[in-house]
């Protein structure tokens, strides 16, 4: 009976040590000397691993869209708003989704790797001896150059994404380039564009924090390291997901469709 | 000058798994002590629970009025700046080279302007025999060498209390002859407080000043080398000795139908106990006694041949 309830509440337990590890990183930010070091060379370290795969993703992304929603638009009649209906589409929605993706994947990953390995290499101890946090000296940083990095891509998709639109529009289903470029407003508006970035910024705060508490909790040799990326990697996509759903729910409710 | 660490009724268990109950000893200021076991005893557990890596479930670890096992984070961070540890495989840091190890101390506690941390971690790496190697990467160099850095990194902020984590795993002997001397001769110099977790018997011979020795699950024996050197009791004499005969088996511990079969055999005579290491550079070591003082003093008749110069680092019959 007792290893019956211990087992249902271990979800809850890991569920606890993460919430409580992501306090202590919110307690390390204000925490100083700011690592800023650490912080520019880990911004850099995550753009260079997201940025290609980021464009090469964002490019059929965007024509998916376009030829999904210019198709359909196509059979009302509103080949005008095409346009507009894709830059709402990859503005709102498809530029976070595509950043999360990115970022949990290539960035958390990469980040989840990094802590585990030092871990089993003793070195997060060995740092601890010598006096230092490891979550304000290497979790801290690390976690904002992520958030910095994914409003960056978020940008990055953006563009790319309805750039891919417009090639697919007009070269491929005959759209007229005036009418995509000009229908633009019609239906997105500016309060978009902030709900993508607010949107990454949180994915890029989640895909870190996870990562970091993955990474740092690493046991049992290389397998473990393996082991932590992979679950970090899952775990992060579940959440992001949630919580894509959750902005989005809120953000429909706050700021009413355009003319609508 | 050394800080004395008081260690009482500690206890620790993974789960329901105890590692070892109601550990009581003191670690006196300045000396050399070794903690020995046989493997898969919670030696290095013990070790991380002295640096406050991991929480015992009971009992104090006491550091200069600091209780380890419940202060807080905070006062625990202040409290590690009095140790230096030497862990395993040395724990060096994957990205940055040697010199910028030995030197990530100093830069992140000190102000010490870069000239002066040059100096300092010069003066280290001359130390332990690292100069020229300063460029290299952890992942370039040898486990021998990467323990010797390890140390450089461990003494740069002129701790207290260093803890040695296996000192003498994974090196030929002649390196491990090479680190105990350095041992012998850096504590003569800093005057801190060392502790060695080994199962190296060797080392445990000639090197400390204090034995101990976690066994089943609870400290067996600590206290003057002489005494566990010269001891009779079952466990202490097999294991120091490394002998067959006796209650420790291959694994863990023998059962009683091992024990009845074996209670006939003559067990072999103690060994003499050999010189403590003397330091090499000079200084006279505080709390290095003289050969054969504690036997004296406390009626204990060495086994015969002992405290000879010269003699031949017996390791048991």
């Amino acid at each position: 009976m007792a290893s019956t309830t211990a087992r249902l509440l271990a979800p809850v337990g890991a569920a606890g040590s993460l919430f409580a590890f992501a306090l202590d990183v919110a307690r390390g930010l204000f925490r100083r000397p700011f690592q800023l070091r650490e912080f520019i060379q880990q911004a850099w370290f995550v753009a260079s691993v997201t940025i290609i795969p980021t464009a090469l993703v964002a490019i059929p992304f965007g024509a998916v869209i376009a030829l999904q929603v210019g198709g359909l638009i196509r059979q009302f009649g509103a080949e005008s708003f095409t346009g507009s209906a894709s830059v709402l589409a990859v503005v709102q929605q498809a530029a976070p989704i595509a950043t999360a993706l990115l970022i949990a994947g290539a960035g958390g990953s990469a980040i989840a790797a990094d802590l585990g390995a030092r871990k089993i290499r003793e070195e997060l101890d060995a740092m601890m001896v010598l006096g230092i946090d490891p979550i304000q000296r290497l979790v801290v940083p690390r976690v904002l150059a992520t958030m910095l990095v994914a409003v960056f891509l978020n940008g990055l998709v953006s563009v790319v994404g309805v750039a891919g639109g417009y090639v697919f529009n007009v070269v491929l289903q005959d759209g007229t380039p005036g009418a995509y470029i000009a229908s633009f407003t019609a239906l997105a508006q500016l309060p978009d564009i902030w709900i993508g970035l607010v949107k990454a910024l949180i994915f890029g705060l989640i895909a870190a924090v996870v990562a970091s508490y993955k990474g740092m909790n690493a046991g049992g040799g290389p397998k473990g390291v393996g082991d932590a990326v992979n679950e970090s990697v899952v775990i992060t996509f579940l959440l992001l997901f949630i919580a894509n759903f959750v902005l989005s729910a809120v953000y429909l409710q706050i700021v009413p469709p355009k003319g609508g | 000058m050394g800080v004395e660490i008081k260690v009482e009724n500690l206890t620790k268990s993974f789960g329901r798994q105890l590692i070892w109950g109601d550990v009581t000893l003191t670690v006196p200021a300045g000396e050399i002590c070794v903690m020995l076991g046989p493997s898969g005893t919670g030696k290095s557990v013990f070790l991380k629970s002295l640096i406050g890596l991991l929480k015992p479930d009971r009992g104090s670890i006491v550091i200069e009025g600091t209780d380890i096992a419940s202060c807080s984070e905070r006062e625990l961070y202040e409290i590690r700046k009095l140790f230096g540890v030497l862990f395993q495989d040395g724990a060096m840091f994957g990205s940055m080279n040697l010199y910028d190890n030995v030197a990530f101390p100093l830069r992140e506690h000190t102000r010490k302007s870069e000239s002066e941390v040059r100096q300092v971690v010069m003066e280290k790496m001359d130390l332990v025999g690292l100069v020229g190697s300063e460029d290299k990467l952890p992942g370039e160099i040898s486990g021998g060498m990467r323990k010797r850095a390890g140390l450089a990194r461990a003494l740069v902020l002129d701790p207290e209390i260093v803890l040695f984590d296996e000192p003498d795993s994974g090196l030929d002997p002649v390196r491990t002859a090479f680190l105990n001397q350095l041992i012998v001769d850096l504590n003569a110099q800093i005057d801190a407080t060392f502790l060695i977790v080994t199962h190296d018997i060797n080392t445990a011979r000639t090197v400390p000043d204090n034995i101990g020795l976690l066994y089943h699950k609870h400290l067996a024996m600590f206290g003057p080398r002489e005494m566990l050197l010269s001891s009779e009791e079952p466990v202490v004499r097999q294991f120091l000795n490394a002998q067959r005969v006796g209650p420790i088996g291959m694994s863990e511990e023998k059962d009683a139908d091992e024990l009845a079969a074996e209670a006939d055999q003559e067990l072999p005579p103690l060994p003499p106990i050999p010189l403590q290491l003397e330091p090499s550079n000079g200084i006279p070591r505080r709390s290095q006694r003289e050969p054969g003082g504690w036997c004296r003093e406390n009626g204990v008749t060495p086994p015969p041949g002992s405290f000879s110069p010269g003699m031949a680092m017996a390791t048991g019959a």
